[in-house]
């Protein structure tokens, strides 16, 4: 694990997790679950390296 | 309906070496007369080499099949005399829309830039193909087609391979070489040696249905994910000459193939995507397909070429192109050895050159399918958010995979000289080299690739007199034999006084240089022959 960064990059990282809550509030599960999807599109992409892509999988599935 | 009548109809006739006390002996024996096994014959017969091809049918005729074929497979068939043959009776396309529901997430444009002479794609049914095949093969005395002789075993020898032959009159033995298998996805001699494919087989179904009609659909390749007439699944629609169209339906991993090809099934279907459209039903074929390979392309003095070498899905069209370079990379090669200009070893290269083809086809025809045909829920959710994206995102757009078309392998080859000096432009070492327009002496118009040989071949950029070049290479000069009037040759060649590019026979570049120099040039040949 180098290329990902895992230590606290939000200034207010409350207020980003509450901007992600409100995204999903409201919505049915399937299309929460089609929201999240796209998200994780936009932001791969921002990310645009595969390095810390696959990183952050590996994290994601060791967390879970 | 099913089976059509035929197009091409041929006869088998007796052959003097059925005749024969002791089996025949010939250099080289291809199976199977389809695309890949003819484009080996006549491009081995137009180096000089007799090649005796069997087939056990007698007739080309069931259904359009491939109907894409590449920029890269036409320059092959211009060689082989027939690219204008083909660009004229074909349907020139390169613009392609894909849909989600009813709208349309995303257009591309193949954008083929000016001053090449083939188009990049054509769409043309398989059996003219074949046809124009057979009858180009019958203009050459080197080519012995013989129909409706079915192979049915096959030997290993030392130095050659036996092959038993069954034929209306019985069956003989004929002895070769090198053996050509080129009798498609079902091989035959693949089976004959115990050969096993390794790869990943899709459950997915899919309906093909050649349609007549005309419609007023514009010459584009369309493809939909979860259409309205379709709903769930995907839909491609693309156009044939002679107002024949290509409907291609997916119908789910759970779909009964006999159920799904009778007219009470497709004929709905159709109706609901055509809607009240005047429709004649040619020909319906229900599939499954491998992504598969064999691990080898040579056992012995056996040669799988195409697809009995390899499968892939259809999306891409790259099961025919794939095919037709298979050939074209391996007969150069074996028309040295044969020659005795080569050593056998050189065949190595086509085992890897041909490999990287295969594992790239694979590569993306594999991933081409997991995005028209998610495996699991999740991965449509996935699918699905690309497509939503895909209108408003550019990097969205990009992801959006309804087959990635075929274009020209570049190798990774012993046979390259590696660049000593920096290039740009679009030729590239293990590439086909561009082509471009130019004219020649006499001013005349001529494009790059037609005035090339199909021998190794040195293009050098005039500066001063004719260098003098090796033995048995053939030499064009820039700016002398053709003209750059446009600069298109130096802008796509990166080309400036005095530099040398070498070409293979099957036009791939294998070395090049900003000076020319014989010494180097002579060691990049004996190179490219395997020699080295």
């Amino acid at each position: 694990m180098t290329a990902l960064k895992t230590e606290s990059s939000f200034p207010n990282p409350d207020a980003a997790y509450e901007t992600l809550v409100e995204a999903h509030r409201g919505v049915s599960e399937a299309d929460s679950a089609a929201l999240n999807a796209r998200l994780v599109l936009i932001l791969s992409n921002h990310i645009g390296d595969l390095a810390v892509l696959k990183e952050a999988i590996a994290l994601a599935k060791k967390a879970g | 309906m099913g089976a059509r009548k035929s197009v091409y109809q041929f006869g088998y006739r007796r052959s003097i070496d059925q005749d024969s006390k002791n089996p025949v002996r010939r250099p080289v024996v291809i199976v199977g007369a389809g695309p890949v096994g003819l484009t080996a014959a006549i491009d081995l017969a137009q180096r000089g080499i007799p090649s005796v091809i069997l087939d056990d049918a007698d007739r080309i005729g069931e259904g359009s099949r491939a109907i894409c074929f590449s920029k890269r497979s036409l320059e092959i068939m211009d060689r082989l005399g027939l690219g204008e043959r083909l660009v004229e009776k074909g349907v020139t396309w390169k613009v392609g829309k894909v849909f989600l529901g009813e709208h349309q997430v995303y257009a591309f444009d193949l954008l083929p830039e000016a001053g090449h002479k083939m188009p990049a794609f054509i769409n043309l049914q398989q059996y003219y193909l074949e046809g124009y095949l057979v009858e180009r093969a019958a203009e050459l005395p080197l080519i012995d087609l013989r129909w409706r002789n079915r192979v049915t075993a096959v030997e290993q020898h030392d130095g050659f391979v036996r092959l038993t032959i069954e034929t209306p009159e019985g069956e003989y033995a004929l002895d070769a070489d090198w053996c050509l298998a080129c009798d498609g996805a079902r091989s035959k001699v693949r089976d004959c040696l115990g050969l096993k494919f390794e790869g990943h087989t899709f459950e997915e179904r899919f309906l093909i249905a050649d349609v007549k009609m005309s419609a007023e659909y514009p010459t584009e390749r369309w493809f939909w994910f979860d259409p309205p007439f379709h709903s769930g699944q995907s839909a491609l629609l693309h156009r044939q000459p002679d107002n024949v169209w290509r409907i291609d339906l997916q119908l789910g991993p759970d779909a009964d193939p006999e159920a799904e090809s009778k007219p009470e099934r497709v004929l709905p279907r159709l109706k609901r995507m055509l809607g009240d459209r005047q429709f004649e039903l040619e020909w319906v074929s229900v599939y499954r397909f491998n992504c598969a390979r064999l691990g080898k392309f040579m056992h012995e003095r056996v040669i799988f070429v195409g697809d009995s070498a390899h499968q892939v899905s259809p999306f891409g069209a790259r099961g025919a192109n794939s095919g037709i370079q298979d050939a074209e990379n391996l007969v150069w090669k074996l028309a040295l050895i044969l020659k005795g200009e080569a050593p056998p070893s050189l065949l190595e290269s086509y085992e890897l050159e041909r490999g990287q083809a295969a594992d790239e086809n694979i590569g993306h025809s594999t991933r081409s399918t997991d995005f028209i045909a998610p495996r699991t829920p999740q991965e449509r959710v996935l699918r699905n958010a690309v497509l939503q994206l895909a209108p408003h995102a550019l990097f969205a757009r990009r992801m959006v995979n309804s087959g990635r078309l075929s274009v020209a392998s570049e190798y990774d080859s012993p046979l390259s000289t590696p660049d000593r000096e920096a290039f740009g432009g679009s030729a590239k070492l293990g590439l086909p080299v561009p082509d471009a327009p130019l004219h020649d002496s006499s001013g005349k118009p001529r494009f790059l690739l037609q005035a090339l040989s199909g021998e190794f071949e040195l293009l050098y950029c005039k500066d001063g007199a004719r260098p003098n070049v090796p033995e048995g290479l053939r030499l064009t000069v820039i700016g002398e034999d053709l003209l750059d009037r446009e600069g298109i040759f130096a802008e796509r060649y990166d080309a400036t006084p005095g530099s040398a590019f070498l070409l293979r026979p099957d036009h791939h570049l294998c070395a090049r240089m900003r000076r020319y120099d014989e010494d180097h040039i002579r060691e990049a040949l004996a190179r490219a022959k395997g020699l080295k």
